[in-house]
């Protein structure tokens, strides 16, 4: 006899729970949009990020350099340029894609806490380049001026139409991760999460597939990035800060590190319960961090993970 | 015709040489062992045939074509494939999703066709399945498919992962001490898989400790001590080699 599948029942409530919330914002507007918005971003973010972290085992602490690198461009194309936003997009994430090649191929060469030092030195020198680089990046004061996304007339003013946008570009980011994950591909990159002696010995030719992991990772980092300043109107060298890299990590684990829809839960998570915490003033930061941890105690794998809290129907 | 052909192998670790000009032949459409002591080489011989060592001197050639010193995904994608005598399974994945993982190599297809999904992947992805289902059953794992493959007992985790080596469609496959911690009905049972798969056309070459399998099961077998071979020959002339009889029953050894 076949089990009712609760763990599918569970995802769907939680999904549900998402849209909801997104439809919510789009009701009753405010700052409830602003927040999302990042939220959808950070989620983006995040997607990638699982992509290297969780799906092919591997660790990163630089994928804000991307972020930075396509944000930029599409800054400086579009203030500076008069390029439209659309057009310069693909432009800053093109380089995002070049710049991850050329570092990835031999910076992936590294495992562990090595290959976590080498990508932290990739986000900082990025930051570097952004604060001293002043004639193309104007250091510390920013590029402001930046137009929000759109073509020629129909540009997206609205907060709404945007989060619409945002939510819309969110949900491919997630159908082309599920995809992927679910693919010749994507069991590649599972099996060298796994084992990566027997991922070889079946074939699989690792260093190319993590190569292919690091970039995809990069391209939703820098979609993120591009995103962020078109919605913001402004960047600086901040905005892709380490602090990027921290919340993305934060989303990630929270989440569930490894699961399709991890990222979307761990970037609502996180960037809602600073909110919720707020009439707590003084003692925010405090409420946050003690929220963080019971979630991680209560669900160690990340709210994802109550979606397989339910013991498999097993036949016989 | 022999399929695999090793001439004077050599692997040195420092001042240890762990293979010492190691030569000899596996033919085609047999199950051979090569059997020793521990610490005779053997794992260190596997290694270097299956190129996760590149040896220090000599040649491996594998269907006339001299493998020596290529990648392992290389020499798996030419059709020779490894297990490992301590397990090594995607713990996270299901019985099925780890075979489906080894038919990498007999399957297309990347980041476009993933995301496309187009009629041609879907059909393959069928056919991956339909073809794991089919492997699981030949070892006897029919029923466990969508176990998650840390969960299944010692001796199911072997299998499959002689499932998993299966689906990537080897001609020669080696079996690193497949036997190991496994119980009398389950050796048996890996007796009847390996003669099955034999039978099927794929050669097997099988490292092994357990005696009673080995002289069961191989047509011929190959004696390592300190890295030297001893012997070689079918079952029941090593059997009576006296060079074997030392190395196992605890002759004087002269270094």
């Amino acid at each position: 006899m076949q089990q009712p599948n609760y763990n599918r029942a569970v995802r769907y409530f939680l999904l549900l729970l998402c849209a909801a919330l997104f439809v919510f914002a789009l009701l009753s507007g405010g700052y409830l949009i602003t927040v999302l918005s990042f939220a959808a971003i950070y989620a983006i973010f995040t997607i990638g990020l699982n992509f290297f972290m969780g799906y092919a085992g591997q660790v990163t602490f630089g994928q804000n350099a991307f972020a930075a690198i396509s944000g930029y461009v599409s800054a400086i194309l579009t203030a500076n340029y008069n390029w439209e936003p659309i057009v310069a997009m693909p432009a800053g994430i093109g380089l995002a894609v070049i710049v991850a090649f050329v570092v990835g191929y031999p910076v992936l060469r590294l495992r562990g806490h090595y290959l976590a030092m080498a990508t932290l030195a990739l986000g900082l020198i990025t930051y570097e380049i952004a604060v001293e680089w002043q004639t193309l990046t104007q250091g510390y004061m920013g590029i402001s001026g930046i137009p929000p996304i759109g073509i020629g007339q129909w540009v997206l003013v609205d907060p709404r139409e945007q989060l619409l946008f945002l939510c819309a570009v969110l949900v491919i980011a997630l159908l082309a991760a599920y995809r992927l994950k679910e693919s010749r591909f994507g069991n590649a990159l599972v099996a060298i999460a796994g084992s990566e002696e027997a991922a070889k010995a079946l074939g699989i030719n690792v260093p190319r597939y993590k190569l292919a992991a690091f970039v995809i990772s990069a391209v939703y980092a820098a979609i993120a990035g591009s995103l962020m300043v078109h919605f913001v109107g402004f960047v600086s060298p901040e905005v892709f800060g380490l602090n990027m890299v921290i919340a993305g990590f934060m989303m990630l684990y929270v989440g569930g590190i490894g699961s399709i829809f991890g990222p979307l839960f761990g970037a609502l998570i996180v960037s809602l319960l600073p909110e919720v915490f707020r009439g707590f003033k003084d003692y925010q930061d405090l409420a946050f961090g003690v929220a963080l941890i019971l979630i991680l105690i209560f669900a160690p794998k990340g709210v994802a993970s109550l979606t397989s809290l339910f013991p498999k129907g097993r036949r016989n | 015709m022999n399929i695999l052909k090793l001439t004077n192998v050599t692997k040195q670790f420092g001042g240890l040489t762990a293979v010492d000009n190691v030569d000899f032949e596996i033919e085609a459409g047999e199950v051979s062992a090569i059997i020793g002591p521990n610490g005779a080489g053997k794992t260190t011989l596997f290694n270097v045939i299956s190129g996760f060592l590149a040896p220090t001197a000599g040649t491996v050639s594998f269907n006339g074509e001299t493998i020596t010193g290529l990648p392992v995904a290389q020499v798996a994608a030419k059709g020779l494939v490894r297990t490992f005598q301590l397990v090594q399974l995607f713990p996270d994945l299901t019985a099925l999703a780890n075979v489906r993982v080894g038919s990498h190599l007999q399957s297309v297809g990347g980041i476009w066709s993933a995301l496309i999904r187009n009629r041609r992947s879907r059909e393959q992805a069928l056919q991956v399945d339909e073809n794991a289902h089919r492997l699981l059953e030949f070892v006897g794992l029919g029923d466990r498919a969508h176990v998650g493959a840390a969960e299944l007992t010692y001796g199911q985790q072997r299998l499959l992962e002689v499932a998993r080596a299966l689906a990537t469609n080897p001609k020669l496959l080696l079996l690193d001490e497949p036997a190991a911690g496994l119980n009398t009905q389950e050796t048996a049972h890996l007796a009847k898989v390996i003669g099955d798969i034999v039978a099927q056309g794929t050669s097997v070459l099988i490292i092994e400790h357990d005696m009673s399998l080995v002289m069961d099961i191989a047509q011929k077998v190959i004696v390592l001590d300190f890295g030297k071979k001893i012997a070689q020959g079918t079952p029941l002339e090593v059997q009576k080699d006296p060079h074997v009889l030392d190395a196992y029953l605890g002759g004087v050894e002269y270094a």
